[in-house]
């Protein structure tokens, strides 16, 4: 025994599962709804994600370097914002519109807030917010070369029917990834089967729009109606991948069943009220907002709570 | 049936294959013994023997201070060389007696005892508090504290904590399927001490052939029962192993008896069984010594006061250079970095493991994945705490029930940040905890 030893406050054992190993996984769940997106609308929607993904890297990189702190862009957490920003840009846009969505999300709602796991809102989706109100029309135009058509959304809100088959496949108008409510869930599984989320939210989320479209609609219970609610739009990406971002929801299991609910509900009233037909990203993101006052009231009663002497 | 359990805890790696299936060894306990003159919770010894003094073994070396405190005795025969300060497990250096081993093992002639039966509560409790019988699953509290309890009929259960949920440890597994007669007659004392109480013999599913064996010999015994817990770690915590066996809770604020429970770690049963039915002091302990830097792991019956450079000698040396030496499983033990140290009564293993996760492993942002909070047994929010106890937020840290914390370090382990969760929380409520005392 020459060398030194190494001493510590214990446990001296560390589980395998790293922020970089989770990050990883969740960018292959998003690989196959990202892979439809390419498929269905072409290179272009290739050049936007690779855009929207190089522009999150290279701003936190940049961010790091200029305040000369420890490049964080190895846990890929960049990767996933780039992604998830590029699924949620319609494939019409322009590539710059990527990069201000991607300095966004990266600069503003990450970096300057303290990096990974101190934003208050999901960067990806601050970022759509953002390019949605600053950029609506390009942020809106559903319209490409040889399918021309609104969104099935939009078809709904006017009072049309929508192919539920489409609407799984994703033969739809819509962003990027958001159309292939089957790769989506997929990729939901992954996430799932890797142990990253689990399924509180996804389905309270779900399952509480659904009663929310049952009950304000105007429908009824129309079974074909609110599946076709369900499975338009952002909900599956949102409720799968945006609403269990580790860092903008609730700790506890109560919390977090709680905000499912409220998301559902959030959605379904800005869908069927709000003035656009879409309502994922604005109702996620006052979610995000309540975080705080949810953990609160939330906060799980310890072991032994309440216990009484010589039972 | 299923097994027995509580909500959290962690799967570790378990390393236990290194060393259970080899019987426990006696071994050499080399030329000099270091007995510290604090083995346990409360007040400190007083040396009884003079530098120069000869000593046999078994004899009283030092005398217990004060109504929580435990008697030490020599485990060889010998010469007092020195009574000075010395090295011990947590780094700092503390009163000692030091034994020079002649060799030749002369034990005193110890007083004749009475069979159990004919034995008043009061003299077993004496026996044992004369025998230095402390808790050996690690806190060192003095048995016979534990066993004086102000109201002996309103205890339920008493509670043979067989769980061994720390990974890579194997001495409790030894003894329960060397001794398991032994184990039961040790239980079978506190059974007579608390008439009205049950006996458990718990025991995590991991080990079926113990539990196997105990549930052979306990069935035709009306008072004992025989528990399977499911594996996983921190079973054998106090608080979780009450909850799984009977689904009563306590809190930092109770002690197990104030739920008419009494647990007890496998070891100290049969410590008590030793002092009661042979009249045997305290004088040896099973220590585990493995880890994939150790050439030959296994378990050994050790004489207390034998230095763990010792232990290492007799398991065939280093197989690998090892990058860190912990007393201890690798979940609650403390790092060493001299083996020049004695093991006490509450040692339990030295473990030696090539690689540090700990160093290995860079620490990040906390990322709210809420995996802590999953994890704790204490259903605390160790993420939250942690960050308090930076601050030194005292008041947010109260609030949130930093001082529920048992310490157990799942947190810590789990953490995809690798964040030091688990040594943060502890250092502030150690704080805590001793300003609530003034």
């Amino acid at each position: 025994m020459d060398g030194l030893l190494n001493v510590s406050s214990n446990p001296h054992i560390r589980s395998k599962q790293t922020t970089s190993s989770i990050m990883l996984m969740v960018v292959i769940s998003l690989l196959p709804a990202c892979g439809y997106g390419i498929f269905r609308f072409g290179l272009k929607a290739l050049m936007l994600l690779s855009v929207s993904v190089i522009g999150c890297i290279f701003f936190e990189y940049l961010f790091t370097f200029i305040l000369r702190k420890k490049p964080t862009i190895g846990d890929f957490s960049a990767v996933v914002t780039g992604l998830l920003l590029g699924m949620n840009l319609p494939p019409t846009a322009p590539w710059w519109i990527a990069l201000v969505g991607a300095f966004f999300a990266i600069i503003v709602v990450k970096m300057l807030f303290g990096g990974l796991g101190q934003n208050f809102m999901n960067p990806a989706l601050g970022a759509r917010c953002f390019l949605l109100i600053s950029f609506t029309s390009i942020m809106t135009d559903f319209n490409i070369d040889a399918m021309s058509g609104a969104t099935p959304l939009a078809r709904l809100e006017a009072g049309e029917k929508v192919d539920i088959v489409s609407l799984l496949t994703g033969n739809i108008q819509g962003t990027i990834g958001e159309t292939s409510a089957i790769c989506l869930l997929i990729g939901g599984c992954l996430l799932f089967l890797f142990g990253v989320i689990d399924l509180i939210i996804p389905l309270l989320y779900i399952l509480s729009f659904a009663l929310c479209i049952a009950a304000f609609g105007g429908y009824g219970f129309n079974f074909s109606y609110i599946i076709s609610h369900i499975l338009s739009g952002g909900l599956m990406l949102g409720a799968f991948f945006m609403a269990t971002d580790y860092t903008t929801r609730p700790i506890s299991k109560t919390g977090q069943a709680l905000y499912g609910v409220l998301l559902g509900i959030l959605t379904a009233v800005l869908r069927v009220f709000g003035p656009s037909a879409e309502g994922v990203s604005y109702a996620i993101i006052i979610g995000n907002l309540l975080v705080p006052l949810i953990d609160k009231i939330t906060r799980p009663a310890y072991f032994g709570k309440g216990a009484t002497k010589n039972a | 049936m299923a097994s027995l359990t509580f909500r959290g805890g962690i799967h570790p790696f378990d390393g236990k294959d290194m060393s259970k299936d080899i019987p426990i060894k006696d071994i050499n306990p080399g030329p000099v013994l270091v007995y510290p003159l604090s083995q346990h919770i409360g007040a400190p010894c007083t040396p009884l023997v003079n530098k120069g003094d000869h000593v046999l073994c078994g004899q009283k070396i030092a005398e217990a201070q004060g109504f929580v405190s435990a008697p030490i005795y020599s485990s060889v025969s010998g010469t007092v060389k020195d009574i000075t300060a010395h090295r011990v497990l947590t780094g700092n250096d503390a009163q000692c007696i030091i034994i020079e081993n002649d060799g030749m093992y002369d034990e005193v002639e110890y007083p004749a005892v009475k069979p159990v039966d004919e034995l008043t509560n009061e003299e077993i409790i004496g026996l044992v508090k004369e025998a230095g019988v402390v808790g050996m699953g690690g806190a060192g509290f003095p048995t016979h504290v534990k066993m004086s309890v102000k109201e002996p009929h309103k205890i339920d259960y008493i509670i043979v904590n067989g769980a061994e949920c720390e990974p890579y440890l194997t001495s409790d597994y030894r003894k329960m399927i060397e001794e398991p007669e032994k184990l039961i007659e040790g239980l079978k004392i506190y059974l007579k001490l608390f008439p009205y109480s049950l006996g458990i013999i718990a025991i995590e599913d991991n080990k079926p052939d113990c539990i196997k064996v105990f549930k052979a010999l306990t069935k035709d015994e009306q008072r004992i029962t025989v528990k399977a817990l499911r594996t996983k770690y921190p079973q054998g915590s106090e608080r979780h192993l009450i909850y799984a066996c009977t689904a009563r809770q306590i809190n930092s604020t109770m002690l197990p008896a104030d739920v008419g429970c009494i647990v007890n770690n496998v070891d100290t049963v049969l410590s008590v069984r030793s002092a009661v039915y042979e009249g045997k002091p305290l004088i040896y302990r099973i220590v585990t010594v493995t880890g994939d830097c150790i050439k030959n792991p296994r378990n050994f019956r050790v004489r207390v006061g034998t230095l763990y450079s010792k232990l290492l000698e007799e398991a065939g040396g280093f197989r690998k250079e090892p990058e860190k030496i912990i007393s201890g499983g690798p979940m609650m033990g403390i790092c060493m970095f001299d083996l020049d140290v004695p093991v006490t009564k509450t040692a339990s293993a030295l473990l030696c493991l090539s690689r540090d996760d700990v160093s290995a492993m860079e620490t990040t942002n906390c990322i709210n994945c809420g995996k802590c909070t999953a994890v704790c047994p204490s259903r605390l929010v160790p993420g939250v705490l942690s960050e308090h106890a930076e601050h030194f937020n005292e008041e947010e840290f109260m609030a949130c029930n930093g001082v529920e914390c048992v310490e157990c370090g799942c947190c810590s382990y789990v953490c995809p940040a690798k964040r030091p969760l688990a040594q943060n929380i502890k250092s502030m409520r150690k704080i805590m905890l001793a300003k609530k005392k003034k």
